[in-house]
């Protein structure tokens, strides 16, 4: 017999468990269900320390601006002059990151070469090979050089203006890559060499080096093969950044690329994406230590990728010691991913603006992250490229003001000193202080005494 | 003939000469002497040459090879051959670990033995090797043939793709999805191609062949345990 409740007596609150939140429950549902993780592109979506945790400071005082649109502050960057013959000089410090054909489309991939062309920088290739289309249309092209080597062959290597050989990235540092059988169209098939229509998995590891020792002769071969012209980056995901990077160094990198744990995937494993890694914000740092360490800081330069959105976040990791941002998912949703324009798709996809990740299925009603003949065609490369173009631009202006709020004249004089943070976690992860404090968390500190506590 | 010695000669100095398109095709040979174990010997060749190596080189010898016939007279270190397009390269003596790695094309033989992952991730090339083959051989392996007289280590062709292993000898065991398969009459044909090219008098029926089961090609659940 059913008892009714008195609603004369006050009841608990129907109370949620946080432990066991709607989001926990609906996927311990969804794996019950389908037997299989959960697969999806993009980087962390989880809450983390990041570039909005910090400020700049200014100047006042003690010291004094510059004129914004008057005095000159310079965003040029020379990347690559420890060995190579023809080091790359972009005209700001901002690049694209390494995205596949395959995981993108073409079109996708045309507009990000234009776009990045007119603003003066580079983009990047990724795993697959280079494009005739990217190549024609990217005045500075980084060949990436993976653990797959689907497409990969000396004559696109020596067309390229510099060979990024990854070893890994933020989204899943010590995974490999995942393009599963629904974007495998006709020519991603040929160019990787693969029969159509399989879940496409790239190796975690390269096949013929295993350790740094390895790469140091790896990097000779490449060098050899390309003339010693070429600047070598080596790209990492942001695991422990101040080994990582100093091995990389030893290896003989011109260019060290380092991935935070917001970068993005074409696709992986949610469980990697969001449980593996360190955040952009706290890897800068400790690179920046080991190129100080081994006296190279700014003669091996060092880019930092992973949940770059905007001016401030470049001047931010300027200021910390980076040379150069690279930019990702921001650039795709510059061309149009995940633009409210398309919400009903989005909605019949089960998902909504702002949300859509399930970019491995090549359904993206952008056209973007698709290899689907008629999706594709609704990204114009050339409106595309404009697009990435302003982006970067609006980026770039961003950065010189608040380089000159500094008093900078380069912004990559920017530096820590300029900064303070908001959270504990931030002050310590980038190591500077709390604001309103001269404390730095995790950092040893000397009173005036000379007590160190 | 043009000689380079690497104990006279810088390796730049050498790959440069080798990689330039002065280079008359198909004419000359060229000579390197005193290798002792240097790495990137021979790397990047473009041109239709013949190149004969007098000693035992380190890693990666002849990589990225395109049209050029490289003879090692010695042993080579890892990465024999790595991501070939096309071309010979000959081993008289051992192949280290990833002998042929990610190659396209042309065909790598090896006189002596090869050690672990020969093979792995093969994209199109041929691998002919006389000995024995260590383990994990022809892992993730795309297209191409890799023949082996000897036998063959542990994990044989793991997670391969539609790459074809031929062995004569026995099979420590197969790797994840690898199985054995029919020996059609293509396979005698390819087999008999690359046996002639590499002087041997085997015959092809005396191999097996052992390809992909294609059964983790698209990921399902219940395979979980096959990984």
């Amino acid at each position: 017999m059913n008892k009714k409740i008195d609603h004369s007596v006050p009841q608990t609150e129907p109370r949620e468990s946080w432990t066991f939140s709607p989001e926990v429950n609906a996927e311990i549902r969804r794996a019950a269900a389908t037997g299989i993780y959960d697969i999806r592109g993009g980087g962390a979506k989880r809450k983390l320390p990041n570039f909005d945790d910090l400020l700049l400071l200014g100047a006042s005082m003690s010291r004094y601006p510059l004129e914004g649109y008057r005095e000159s502050c310079n965003t040029t960057v020379v990347l690559g002059d420890r060995f190579a013959k023809k080091p790359l000089l972009l005209n700001i410090p901002i690049t694209i990151a390494g995205m596949s054909f395959g995981a993108l489309s073409g079109n996708a991939k045309e507009a990000l070469g234009r776009g990045a062309s007119a603003a003066g920088t580079s983009t990047t290739t990724g795993d697959g090979g280079m494009t005739p289309e990217e190549r024609e249309h990217s005045s500075m092209l980084v060949y990436q050089y993976l653990p797959s080597r689907y497409g990969m062959n000396p004559d696109d290597m020596r067309k390229a203006d510099a060979i990024e050989i990854v070893v890994g990235q933020g989204a899943k540092p010590g995974g490999g890559g995942m393009l599963l059988g629904q974007k495998i169209s006709d020519r991603v098939a040929e160019m990787r060499n693969l029969p159509i229509g399989i879940d496409q998995r790239s190796a975690c590891r390269h096949p013929d080096w295993t350790g740094p020792d390895d790469l140091e002769i790896k990097i000779l071969e490449i060098r050899e093969i390309t003339g010693w012209e070429k600047p070598i980056y080596v790209k990492i995901g942001g695991a422990r950044p101040y080994y990582d990077v100093t091995l990389a160094i030893k290896a003989g990198a011109d260019v060290v690329v380092l991935d935070g744990m917001q970068g993005g995937t074409a696709a992986t494993q949610d469980v990697f994406i969001e449980h593996v890694g360190q955040p952009t914000l706290a890897c800068i740092r400790p690179a920046v230590q080991a190129l100080q360490d081994l006296n190279v800081h700014r003669k091996v330069q060092l880019i930092i990728s992973g949940g770059i959105r905007s001016g401030a976040d470049a001047a931010k990791a300027l200021a910390l010691g980076a040379d150069v941002v690279s930019i990702g998912t921001a650039a795709l949703i510059a061309l149009g991913d995940n633009d409210p324009v398309f919400e009903s798709e989005y909605n019949k996809l089960g998902t909504k603006a702002g949300c859509y990740d399930d970019w491995q299925e090549g359904r993206d009603p952008a056209g973007i992250t698709t290899q689907d003949p008629e999706l594709t065609t609704r990204l114009d490369p050339v409106v595309g490229g404009n697009r990435i173009k302003n982006y970067l631009k609006v980026m770039t202006l961003e950065l010189q003001t608040l380089a000159r709020a500094c008093g900078k004249t380069d912004v990559r004089n920017l530096e820590p000193e300029d900064l303070c943070a908001l959270t504990i976690e931030a002050a310590a992860m980038a190591g500077v202080p709390l604001a309103g404090t001269d404390w730095i968390p995790g950092r040893k500190t000397e009173d005036v005494y000379g007590n160190i506590f | 003939m043009k000689i380079f010695d690497l104990e006279k000669h810088s390796l730049r100095e050498i790959n440069q000469s080798l990689q330039t398109s002065e280079i008359t095709e198909g004419k000359k040979i060229y000579e390197i002497r005193n290798p002792k174990g240097s790495h990137a010997v021979a790397v990047g060749l473009k041109a239709k040459i013949n190149v004969n190596i007098h000693g035992s080189t380190g890693y990666y010898c002849g990589g990225m090879n395109q049209k050029a016939k490289i003879h090692v007279f010695g042993s080579v270190g890892p990465g024999v051959g790595e991501n070939m397009m096309s071309g010979d390269i000959i081993i008289e003596g051992d192949a280290s670990q990833y002998a042929g790695a990610t190659g396209h094309g042309g065909v790598l033989l090896i006189k002596g033995n090869a050690s672990s992952r020969c093979g792995i991730s093969m994209k199109g090339n041929d691998i002919v090797v006389l000995g024995n083959i260590g383990h994990m051989a022809g892992f993730m392996a795309q297209s191409g043939n890799l023949v082996v007289l000897g036998n063959a280590g542990e994990g044989l062709g793991d997670s391969i793709y539609e790459a074809n292993i031929f062995v004569r000898g026995k099979v420590s065991n197969l790797g994840a999805d690898c199985i054995e398969k029919d020996m059609r009459k293509e396979h005698l044909v390819t087999l008999k191609r690359l046996l002639k090219k590499s002087n041997c008098s085997v015959k092809p029926q005396e191999f097996r062949r052992f390809g992909s089961a294609r059964t983790l090609y698209n990921f399902e659940i219940d395979n979980v345990n096959l990984y």
